[in-house]
């Protein structure tokens, strides 16, 4: 039976189809969970998808973080749940305190969307395991909000500890600190990530297919287990 | 009520004057409202009449000369026509889609973020209003000149609101046009389409039918913005206190539209909505007057019930108010419950304000009081209608008769093609598109620098859309019935240069003041150009938009007729992009090339010269260049295909070369056949024409069927390297023309995101001028 992935739908997702078309296509079973309901319906793994939930009028992810699915989320984290929040997701796990920093507006103070080269940095992450330490790949990045910042401190350990699943290439899209695209819990099932790994699943859409690798890291360790 | 003008009031003094013309109706008009009504209108339906006579709402003077476009055969595919708010066309596998182009000029010079913003929300709503669920958008935008201090002003505001509305909603967009021309200086052109899929069998329509039915407004609350939109911004001329205007802007909250889309989504799939109508320019008034008279029904409505904003709003405020993120349901009172407990779920709001009533008659009600008593066909169809004077333009004779600039000679072509790459009309437009999600719904297949926009619709088959758009107003001011016809052409040929089947039309009509005889003129050829135009090429005209009063100080913009056309793919894995795809593969030249430079980028860019007349237009020639392209994709024969118009050959091989696979490209070696000079060759922009590569294995095969369908094929050379050479005439390396290519748009608008700020290319040009070479 093939393992199940949960997508969350807030208000304003909009990344929530395409993650869930990634996930069959890395050959799980995608299920859509509604962000009211903390049920999270016993899925293997959740993915947190890009948009714009709430519109972002607070700050990106700020409120998402309190729906009830998040409730759940949070606590199933803690347990080992496999979570990757894209985009709008990743700034979501770093409003829920899952993972450290913040995700600012990006220095060019500019939506940008461009074919973007990356770094697969940590290979020690349920959702990274599959690439080989230091491989490059094309994904596309997509945001108005992806500067990452955190304090001295916390991206001197964040790099000390393996922590760093991704970084940029080439130009900065978004000015992040130390060219940090993605990040990932100490434990290693909790990842955020910047580019979308959900648009470069197939050769007719994408610039290639190097993002199924993180849905196929986690399928194959859910099968595993 | 005190204070507030009801219909007892009304008829009980008739004399009082009335400010009508401050809200821009005429003394013939206002006395026909009196006639309709048999008494003087109240303050409410003074402001109703106002907005639907209104040039925006009624069409009054393009009416006469669009009818030709209903004229048109709809051909089989057609499933709604003119006249619904977008026409709907069959693709099959029981899927149909919608789409249109419209207009938000003035409101994106008052206000360049909200009211670009806006615009999107606008055509967005009314391709959701077709019952489709929006899934591409595009945009035309004219600007005035690239160094004008305004022009950074307005650009990067428009570009902004473009990209955070879309991007918001979800909607990739696949790029569209940029122009710049100091035509536009004071009235910069912001059209936006939209493309929208459906079942077949789930169109909605507008008409409000069925007694006791019940009227549900949802969205947004209403306020004040955007009162006086289409009546006082969009139906007369900009005078110099422009952005004075700024309160007539309405202020866009994508948030909400797309919950709005949800929720309507949802409702449609339920079979809950009887007829649905959005709110855009003209709001409540528009909405509930065209439910009810496409229905032919009466309706009341509660007005009081309205969620406002400011409470302290008056009737006639309601009514006129263009708040945006709002549509109006008509269901049935046991389908009421349903929608509301869809509405709920979404956080939109919904208020049922009334009912579908026996008769004839629309009535407004405020706390219990009549304040409007019309019947709604006489807002909504019985508007005037103008038949316009028309005057050929005085000094056109002088104009078409100019003498053309002095050709270079061969050995300028090199430094010339370099300036040209780089000039605003065609430098890359990865500044405007990077702003953009162009991959959200994981569905685009093509998107700038691409031909036409290519979106799949289904995942099982590969069925899918292409779809584009263009205009040439320096075209169509030398000629605008042939002008017309070259913006259908080209964008007929952008999507059949994809691989896709041109099957429908759409367009977006912008011209100055419809009171100045001489631009009726030009609007009067530029239809009939369209209309002939989309006969010949049997793509019929689905909708559109007409925009007059683009003018600044009683100078008219050059007449810009954009055209949209849709594209028809049966498996969107066989599109052909423009770029080269390996070395070593023939380039051929399809089509004719005369010496066409009337008109001109290269006329224009070096010499800001505008005259002679556009290239000649020949239709039977696109329709056999569109079927070759098209068979070239289906047999699996060509590896690339690029259109050629603005900048003509030597453009389209650049951006091919450029756009090759592979981080740096691929290069051609090009011999230009023996006859015309290598200038006219290269810059000439004589229609008809594309440029393909095929692997050397299809290339008999390919020419064969280009000679048995009677289209002029020329073998011009072969991919290979990094460089373009052309043989005796220039060699230039990608790199550098990637530099000159890439370099002008950030240098103007601020580095792309990453970038360092690049030197400003057009501040380095020679003493003699910047961009007036020459």
């Amino acid at each position: 039976m093939a393992a199940r992935i949960g997508v969350v739908t807030f208000p304003g997702s909009l990344d929530d189809r395409d993650a869930a078309r990634a996930v069959r296509l890395a050959g799980g079973e995608a299920v859509a969970l509604w962000h009211a309901d903390a049920e999270l319906h016993g899925v293997d793994a959740v993915v947190l998808p890009g948009g714009f939930s709430y519109g972002d009028y607070l700050r990106a992810g700020a409120i998402a973080r309190f729906a009830p699915a998040m409730t759940s989320v949070l606590e199933q984290a803690g347990r080992g749940l496999p979570v990757l929040g894209i985009c709008n997701g990743f700034q979501v796990l770093c409003e829920a305190g899952l993972l450290p920093g913040a995700l600012t507006r990006n220095a060019s103070l500019h939506f940008v969307n461009r074919d973007q080269r990356l770094r697969i940095d940590s290979t020690d992450s349920v959702w990274t395991s599959g690439f080989a330490p230091g491989q490059e790949l094309v994904v596309p990045v997509k945001n108005g909000e992806g500067n990452y910042v955190a304090s001295a401190e916390v991206l001197d350990e964040l790099e000390a500890q393996d922590r760093v699943v991704a970084r940029y290439l080439g130009a900065n899209p978004n000015g992040s600190a130390r060219d940090i695209a993605g990040i990932r819990n100490a434990a290693g099932n909790v990842v955020g990530i910047m580019p979308h790994p959900e648009h470069a699943v197939e050769h007719l859409t994408g610039p290639g297919t190097d993002g199924l690798g993180f849905f196929t890291s986690v399928l194959s360790r859910l099968v595993a287990a | 009520m005190t204070g507030v003008d009801t219909v007892t009031d009304a008829a009980a003094t008739p004399d009082l004057a009335q400010p009508y013309a401050e809200l821009g109706l005429a003394d013939d008009e206002y006395a026909a409202i009196r006639e309709v009504l048999g008494r003087r209108p109240t303050r409410s339906e003074l402001a109703m009449y106002s907005i639907m006579w209104s040039e925006h709402c009624s069409y009054k003077s393009s009416k006469v000369h669009l009818r030709q476009f209903g004229d048109l055969p709809r051909g089989e595919r057609v499933l709604v026509g003119m006249g619904e708010n977008a026409g709907v066309v069959d693709v099959g596998e029981g899927l149909a889609v919608t789409f249109k182009v419209e207009s938000h000029n003035h409101p994106s010079y008052v206000e360049p973020y909200q009211g670009a913003a806006t615009g999107v929300g606008g055509i967005v709503r009314d391709i959701l209003t077709m019952g489709a669920r929006p899934v591409l958008v595009m945009d035309s935008l004219r600007f005035g000149d690239a160094d004008h201090p305004d022009t950074a002003r307005v650009l990067p505001g428009v570009v902004a609101g473009v990209g955070g509305y879309g991007n918001c909603l979800g909607l990739p967009n696949t790029g569209g046009e940029v122009v710049f021309d100091p035509t536009y200086q004071g009235n910069p052109l912001v059209n936006a389409l939209c493309l929208g899929v459906l079942p077949r069998d789930r169109i909605q329509l507008s008409a409000a039918r069925g007694v006791g039915n019940v009227v549900v407004l949802l969205g947004a609350k209403t306020g004040r913005d955007g009162i006086g939109g289409v009546s006082v911004l969009a139906s007369a001329t900009f005078d110099e206190d422009g952005p004075a205007r700024r309160p007539s802007v309405q202020v866009g909250d994508p948030f909400t539209e797309k919950l709005l889309i949800e929720a309507c989504l949802e409702m449609y799939d339920a079979r809950l909505v009887e007829g649905i109508q959005d709110l855009g320019g003209a709001g409540l008034t528009c909405a509930l007057t065209e439910t009810a008279a496409a229905g032919r029904s009466g309706m009341r409505a509660h007005l009081d019930r309205v969620p406002l904003r400011e409470a302290s709003m008056e009737p006639h405020e309601v009514l006129a108010s263009e708040s945006q993120e709002r549509m109006l349901a008509i269901v049935t009172p046991s389908n009421l419950p349903a929608v509301l407990a869809i509405a709920r779920k979404w956080g939109v709001l919904a208020t049922a304000i009334g009912e579908v009533v026996e008769g004839d008659r629309l009535q407004v009600l405020w706390h219990g009081e009549p304040v409007v008593d019309v019947p709604p066909g006489s807002l909504a169809d019985d508007g005037p209608v103008y038949e316009r004077p028309l005057a050929r333009p005085a000094d056109l004779d002088a104009l078409r008769a100019a003498p053309a600039p002095a050709h270079p000679s061969t050995g300028e072509l090199s430094d010339l093609l370099l300036r040209m790459v780089a000039s605003p009309n065609l430098c890359s437009r990865r500044w405007v598109v990077e702003q953009y999600d162009r991959i959200v719904l994981g569905d685009t297949v093509l998107a700038w620098p691409e031909d036409a926009g290519v979106v799949r619709l289904s995942e099982s088959t590969g069925l899918g859309v292409a779809l584009a758009t263009d205009g040439n107003g320096r075209y169509a001011r030398l000629d605008p019935y042939a002008g017309a016809q070259l913006a259908l052409a080209e964008a007929h040929r952008n999507v059949a240069a994809t691989g896709a089947v041109p099957v429908a039309v759409t367009n977006c009509l912008n011209f100055g003041s419809p009171q100045d005889p001489e631009v009726m003129w030009q609007f009067a050829e530029a239809t009939r150009g369209l209309a002939d135009g989309c006969r010949a090429l049997a793509t019929p005209v689905t909708g559109g938009n007409v925009s007059f009063y683009n003018s600044t100080a009683d100078v008219a913009i050059n007449p810009t007729p954009v055209v949209g056309v849709l594209g028809l793919f049966d498996d969107v894995a066989r599109r052909t992009p423009i770029g080269f795809q390996a070395p070593g593969e023939s380039v051929l030249l399809l089509g004719e090339t005369r010496e066409e430079l009337g008109g001109s980028e290269w006329a224009w860019a070096e010499h800001r010269h505008l005259g002679g007349v556009p290239p000649v237009v020949d239709l039977d020639r696109e329709r056999v260049l569109a079927q070759v392209l098209v068979a070239g994709s289906r047999d699996g024969m060509l590896s690339s295909a690029h259109d050629l118009s603005d900048g003509g050959l030597a453009q389209a091989l650049v951006e091919s070369a450029l756009g090759g696979r592979g981080s740096r490209g691929i290069g051609a070696r090009i011999v230009l056949p023996a006859g015309l000079s290598p200038f006219v060759q290269l810059f000439s922009e004589s229609a008809g024409r594309a440029v393909v590569t095929v692997p050397r294995s299809e290339e008999l095969r390919f020419t064969e069927m280009c000679d048995a369908r009677g289209l002029p094929c020329t073998r011009i050379g072969v991919t290979d390297g990094v460089s373009l050479d052309v043989q005796d005439v220039l060699l230039l390396e990608l790199e550098d023309l990637r530099d000159a290519f890439e370099a002008t748009l950030p240098a103007l608008f601020g580095p792309l995101a990453g970038d360092t700020a690049p030197a400003n290319p057009l501040a380095t040009a020679p003493a003699t001028g910047g961009l007036h070479h020459g």
